[in-house]
């Protein structure tokens, strides 16, 4: 600033003209190549190596108190431990993976700022995605004799997994409701999960109410949840909206974490119902399923019979929110994350179009937790924190926002990634006796959160179909659509 | 009274704190209009820093005065330029990539950033809180209450002292820094339109990082005064402590540095006194209500510029 400024005053006292020939004259002194000449490209050797020393630095100020030292509560107070070893390794691979990264993937002097769509290779994705979606139907309808058929050893920790993954793509799609379709960014969702699965506990706990009528009671009471935590924040947008959102979501979470005389507070609830088939249930007795199946008992049973209501409500929701995007209801919810305004000025009302959207979204989050609650058998506060929010909204987001198979995708390789780290016990016998893969779970997840976003900004299946056309259908780039900015 | 009076130092010293840390969140806000998840997290990490800065020298509150004094200096030069360092690297890997792109982006990396560095300290550090034996002990008292059983004491400990000194001459600096320097004129400028203050030759990236510098250190600062007055850190204070301090720059208006000092302020005592008068199990919902309301019926804040919306 304090530059620009003097120039300008220098050029009063000099000839018309003289501006620009300083101006080149100071160009070519400072090396700034004139445009003309294509950009140079520095992937030079020594430039890769400064610029690998320079991370290295980074990484070595970043690691020194974190992997250098270890605080320790010994006799007395704290004592200090140093483990040079491990931080030397950790600023050395910084090093080389920068030097690498540098020499052969980043040519450009800094890494772009502006991420390129590629069209085409989405088009061909989303294609591969209508295929994918039949597809993945019929794996899903049937994966539990898959299963069965070739893992009985491992049949109930694989069809556990598939249920926990089922019920983030329900939420993920109930979700998908609220940021994707009505472009209203809800960080406190976790709220309505926990509200249908308190509502159930404490309706079949208090009332002695089975599973099937439980659950579209909790899914009402969270749907009225909905209505009324959606009514405050009606004038709020974008980043705000997410704040108040959160700050609700925290609210209940504390709300159930110490009215103690109502939801046990932090020791929760449990004795929860299990699901029931026709009023029979999955015992070894005589009136159990199994029984009147004629079929020998398995405990097993129970899990495919999980596995298959989750999946029929999944694809319930899945179901709903592809109609309605066909109603007018859902074309107002779009309308509106296109731009409120212009919604509003063409005689939308918004209030009900943001309600409904919350109402909707928070019923299908309140099913899902009574599910919830009904196969843990056990339910605490523990279970609904802002990490839960934050997974859920991960998965939309890098799903790609208003995209349903997105979700899919993206649960699979987020929980399912994660999950499987459970199983990595052979990187035990590399890195020692004390190396426990599970602890790094929350690590890898959080930094594969930040990878795929920063690879992919709007999301893997990144173009969508419009829900209006005029005559022909085509797909609308990532780059076309301001999906889920608020406003 | 007596009470009174001593809720009244507590909350202003725990909004000083606050106060600190939402500096930070409205200098981001303010110059890219992100919320930055994981500023809580890294005054989580300038709390680390100090703490282990502090077992390195190994000053006990049995150590002479001169000494203790400039071990605390020391230990908070190190853990700002420690903490301003994580700040500019979690800017440069997870923001700037996605500078232009759409607004959600850059808030799921903050939540995986967030994410990132709290498992990182738990993982490197452990997951068991880490008591620190008081370093600053002792204090004055102000007022002795009467009364059959002596009374409450209002007392005035000096760390106390030193948090509220501390805060005061930072924002003051702060202050200055933001309305005198050039790279405050570029903050300001950038706050603006970025756009315009690039075309104008105000290296905006280079801004921007700074931005992150600073917000880091003065969390940094924020981090050390919350280990020598509680005590008692562990990996997750910084979501809490974060969520608070936004709470603390939208309740002073975003973008506004005296505004959000004020929030904190205001946060700190609203929280303190309902947990001296109320219930202290209820004192965050307390928070997270004031947010809420304040959003609904004053969404630019106390000191903020209202929002003009153009079509």
């Amino acid at each position: 600033m304090a530059e620009a400024g003097s120039v300008a005053d220098a050029s009063d006292l000099r000839p018309a003209g003289a501006e620009i020939e300083e101006e080149k004259r100071r160009d070519a002194v400072s090396g700034e190549p004139p445009f003309k000449q294509p950009r140079r490209r520095d992937g030079g050797l020594r430039a890769a190596l400064r610029d690998a020393l320079f991370a290295a630095l980074v990484a070595a100020v970043l690691g020194f108190f974190f992997l250098g030292l270890r605080t320790e509560i010994g006799p007395g107070g704290l004592v200090l431990s140093t483990r040079w070893g491990l931080f030397a390794t950790a600023v050395a691979i910084v090093f080389a993976g920068r030097l690498l990264l540098r020499l052969f993937v980043f040519r450009d002097a800094r890494p772009r700022t502006v991420t390129a769509a590629a069209p085409g290779w989405a088009a061909a994705l989303t294609a591969l995605g209508r295929l994918l979606g039949p597809g993945l139907l019929v794996l899903a309808l049937a994966f539990p004799f898959l299963i069965l058929w070739l893992f009985p050893q491992r049949d109930r920790q694989y069809l556990d997994l598939a249920i926990l993954i089922l019920t983030y793509v329900m939420l993920g799609w109930g979700l998908n409701i609220v940021v994707g379709l009505a472009g209203l960014l809800d960080l406190g969702y976790v709220a309505f999960y926990a509200v249908g699965a308190y509502s159930f506990a404490l309706i079949a706990q208090n009332f002695g109410l089975g599973f099937w009528l439980c659950l579209p009671l909790a899914g009402l009471l969270a749907a009225c949840w909905g209505l009324i935590l959606g009514f405050p924040v009606l004038r709020l947008r974008g980043d705000y909206l997410a704040i108040v959102t959160l700050a609700f979501g925290e609210i209940i979470r504390i709300i159930l974490l110490n009215w103690y005389d109502f939801t046990g507070g932090p020791n929760g609830i449990s004795g929860i119902p299990k699901p029931t088939f026709l009023g029979m249930d999955f015992s070894r007795g005589e009136d159990g399923v199994a029984a009147f199946l004629g079929i020998p008992y398995d405990s097993i049973h129970r899990f495919v019979y999980l596995y298959y209501i989750i999946l029929g409500l999944a694809l319930l929701t899945n179901f709903v929110t592809l109609r309605l995007r066909r109603l007018p209801i859902g074309r107002a919810w779009e309308a509106l994350r296109e731009d409120e305004i212009a919604c509003r000025s063409l005689g939308i009302n918004t209030t009900n179009t943001k309600l409904t959207a919350f109402a909707t979204g928070a019923m299908f989050g309140g099913i899902a937790g009574s599910f919830f609650a009904t196969r843990q058998g056990f339910i605490s506060p523990e279970s609904f924190t802002f990490l839960e929010s934050a997974i859920i909204l991960a998965i939309v987001v890098l799903g790609g926002l208003g995209s349903q198979i997105g979700v899919v995708i993206a649960s699979v390789v987020m929980i399912g990634g994660i999950e499987l780290l459970r199983n990595l016990g052979f990187l035990r016998d590399i890195f020692g006796p004390g190396f426990d893969p599970t602890q790094y779970r929350m690590l890898i997840f959080g930094l594969a959160m930040v990878v795929i976003m920063v690879w992919k900004p709007r999301g893997l299946i990144s173009s969508r179909e419009p829900s209006a056309v005029l005559k022909e259908r085509k797909l609308i780039g990532a780059d076309m659509v301001a999906q889920g900015e608020g406003h | 009274m007596e009470y009174f009076l001593q809720q009244l130092i507590n909350g202003l010293t725990l909004g000083s704190i606050y106060g600190l840390i939402a500096i930070g969140y409205t200098m981001v806000y303010g110059i890219i209009g992100m919320i930055n998840f994981a500023h809580g997290d890294i005054f989580m990490v300038g709390s680390f820093i100090a703490l282990a800065m502090l077992v390195v020298l190994g000053v006990t509150a049995a150590s002479s005065l001169p000494i203790i004094i400039l071990a605390i200096l020391l230990v908070l030069l190190i853990a700002m330029v420690f903490t301003s360092v994580w700040g500019w690297t979690v800017e440069r890997l997870a923001y700037r990539p996605l500078r232009g792109s759409f607004r959600l982006a850059p808030l799921i990396t903050a939540i995986g950033m967030s994410i990132v560095l709290q498992n990182f300290v738990q993982v490197t550090q452990g997951a068991r809180v880490k008591p620190l034996q008081p370093i600053v002990t002792d204090g004055i008292t102000l007022l002795q209450g009467g009364g059959p059983g002596g009374g409450i004491v209002v007392q005035l400990s000096y760390m106390q002292m030193i948090i509220i000194v501390t805060t005061v001459a930072l924002m003051t600096g702060f202050s200055l820094l933001i309305a005198k320097t050039p790279l405050g004129r570029a903050q300001r400028a950038c706050e603006q339109d970025a756009k315009m203050a690039s075309l104008l030759g105000v290296d905006v990236d280079r801004t921007i990082s700074l931005t992150f510098l600073m917000g880091a250190a003065l969390a940094a600062v924020a981090g050390t005064m919350y280990l020598l007055y509680y005590g008692v850190i562990d990996f997750y204070i910084g979501f809490l402590a974060g969520v608070k301090a936004f709470t603390a720059a939208v309740l002073g208006g975003i973008g506004s540095l005296p505004g959000a000092m004020l929030g904190g302020l205001l946060i700190g005592l609203i929280e303190t006194f309902w947990s001296g008068y109320f219930s202290v199990e209820y004192k965050d919902v307390a928070a997270f209500s004031i947010l809420a309301i304040v959003l609904i019926f004053l969404p630019s804040g106390l000191l903020g510029r209202p929002e003009v919306e153009k079509v």
